[in-house]
């Protein structure tokens, strides 16, 4: 395994970077609320760019604490919640589907 | 005593002889929250009507905001979900319901469980009964200040880094987090899928022990829940550690370590070993790399998990007043934006960063690994050692405000609590005395996967033998 390439690092988090990751994230950040954002988002990658430091090569990752693989159960029909009740909390409902803002003109 | 004072097993007792009724104990239990909740805060909303007390064990019962009840409003304390009523029960809902628990309401978090104060909530902070100008830890801070003020018999929390055991020791209750897969996640609002985990908060290690019997076991509707038998947790309730081996990491002895802290932890080893436990020293060297682990493998899930609030489904919508993008994209960051606090927004985006392209190797890919190297190092200890001792947190309950606009020092809090999240690991936390200014100290038992047994038995027999868990806060 090739050992990590820590150039691919950014020295640290810019205000262009931060307007990427929230447009990705879906989240407005405001002009004046920027510079605090990336500030805080900086100080925390800072921190955790600790684990560079470690030799990582040939350690396999963990995703699960208990390693379980696909559970699947036969495909039966079973008592569930019906349209209604799935959507009684629907923000903005028609004909038993969820309703967005127009998407295509 | 009054009956709010009391713990579940006391009032199962009173009930089950005649002394006092189900329905007594409710209205005491409700009165006390009528009378202190004003000041403490735990609260968030509280039960439309009056349950069932024909049940076999009728005890009143808090549940934190993220654990969905059936026809009762769930928000995990944000913006984003106000107004949303769950239609179904959660896994551990269900559970608790059948053995006759009587539900008293939802108590306060940090929002979507994000936090380690109970301060970052939509509806503001709780307060810790010890101290009404500190927090009560969190994020299930509603929780564990509503057991410490008598306002509710037990409760229930979730932990993801610390979140059951770190307001536990705050509040001078037991706090334990059970190992991952023991308890239904089902109808428990995810943060991050693979450290979630619910757990109870009690008056004591006996409540503990009969608050787990009703909570755990498998649930086919949680696909991580490991159908595994579930032992009566009671029957580990043994006054005896001698022979039992304790071991005591050296890193949580590290700089950051308050001293009063480490003062009340080195006692608690010295009676341990006076009544017969062996005490020894090891070294778990990647622990001290648990918080920047925890903080991107829990980001990362959280900012999938969070995804799914974007104002189609439930909760809020907002729309901005005039078009950015296009109407369906203006809707969800208006309504993301609008909704999250500042922290959701911090965590998600952070989580959104190490999953982003080009970062996921140097980041979320290598989080993992390092995962892998802090369980291998705890599953190392446990072949020659019972349970893993450190503090639950390195100091006492801090002011209300004095970490909010340091996340980093705030993140710190959870440095003993986290690795046992990573781990999959039970762990619990009782009271093992008390600082100079009257506040809580807690000390935490790590075990092995699906050996809850042996941490109540320690924990029991600590408790047995001393008097901290009998304090009670001035309210």
């Amino acid at each position: 395994m090739p050992a990590f390439d820590d150039s691919i690092l950014p020295m640290s988090i810019s205000n262009e970077d931060v307007k990427y990751i929230a447009a990705l994230a879906r989240i407005d950040v405001p002009e004046n609320k920027l510079e605090g954002m990336t500030k805080v988002l900086g100080d925390i990658v800072h921190y955790v760019e600790q684990l560079q430091k470690l030799d990582l090569d040939n350690v396999k990752p963990t995703s699960h604490a208990v390693p379980v693989g696909n559970v699947l159960r036969p495909d039966q029909i079973k008592p569930s919640l019906n349209n209604q009740e799935a959507m009684s909390f629907a923000i903005e409902a028609k004909d038993g589907s969820f309703k967005v803002p127009l998407v295509i003109e | 005593m009054s009956l709010h004072q009391l713990t579940a097993h006391a009032l199962l007792d009173l009930i089950k002889s005649g002394k006092a009724s189900a329905k007594e104990v409710y209205a005491d239990v409700g009165a006390r929250i009528k009378a202190v909740d004003p000041k403490v805060k735990a609260y968030v909303r509280l039960v439309q009507h009056q349950p069932d007390f024909s049940g076999a064990m009728p005890v009143p019962i808090a549940i934190k905001d993220n654990m969905c009840i059936k026809a009762q409003e769930i928000t995990c304390a944000s913006r984003i979900l106000k107004g949303f009523i769950s239609p179904y029960d959660a896994g551990v809902i269900e559970r608790v319901k059948k053995s006759g628990g009587t539900i008293l309401g939802n108590v306060n978090m940090d929002e979507f469980a994000f936090g380690s104060s109970c301060e970052n909530s939509c509806y503001g902070p709780t307060f810790n009964p010890w101290n009404l100008q500190c927090v009560p830890g969190g994020s299930s801070g509603g929780s564990a200040a509503a057991v410490a003020a008598d306002e509710a018999v037990w409760a229930l929390g979730s932990d993801t880094g610390g979140s059951i055991r770190q307001p536990a020791s705050f509040c001078g209750i037991v706090g334990l987090k059970p190992t991952y897969g023991r308890v239904s996640r089902y109808g428990l609002i995810a943060f991050a899928s693979s450290l979630d985990q619910i757990g109870p908060l009690t008056k004591d290690v006996q409540d503990c022990a009969l608050l787990m019997n009703i909570i755990s076991g498998h649930d086919e509707r949680d696909s991580t829940s490991v159908n595994e038998p579930v032992p009566d947790y009671t029957k580990a309730l043994i006054n005896d550690v001698r022979d039992l081996r304790i071991a005591v990491p050296r890193e949580a002895f590290a700089e950051g370590l308050d001293a009063e802290v480490r003062h009340a932890l080195e006692e608690a080893l010295d009676l341990l070993k006076k009544l017969g436990a062996q005490v020894k020293e090891v070294s778990l060297p990647h622990t001290p790399y648990a918080v920047a682990t925890y903080y991107i493998v829990a980001t990362a899930e959280a900012s999938s998990n969070l995804a799914r609030f974007d104002g189609v489904r439930y909760g809020l919508r907002s729309q901005p007043s005039k078009v950015r993008k296009n109407a369906l994209i203006d809707m969800y960051e208006e309504t993301r934006s609008q909704g999250f606090g500042d922290e959701a927004k911090r965590r998600i985006m952070l989580g959104t960063y190490a999953l982003s392209s080009g970062y996921y190797d140097a980041y979320y890919l290598r989080g993992q690994k390092v995962r892998t190297l802090i369980r291998n190092e705890l599953d190392e200890v446990f072949k020659t050692c019972d349970a893993i001792i450190t503090p639950t947190s390195p100091t006492v309950a801090f002011k209300i405000g004095e970490k909010t606009s340091d996340p980093l020092s705030m993140y710190l809090s959870d440095i003993y609590t986290i690795p046992a999240n990573l781990a999959g690991i039970p762990a619990i936390s009782v009271p093992c005395g008390f600082s100079k200014t009257g506040l809580p100290i807690g000390m935490q038992l790590m075990g092995r996967a699906f050996d809850e047994e042996m941490l109540l038995r320690i924990s029991y027999t600590y408790e047995q033998n001393t008097e901290w868990h009998k304090k009670k806060p001035n309210l």
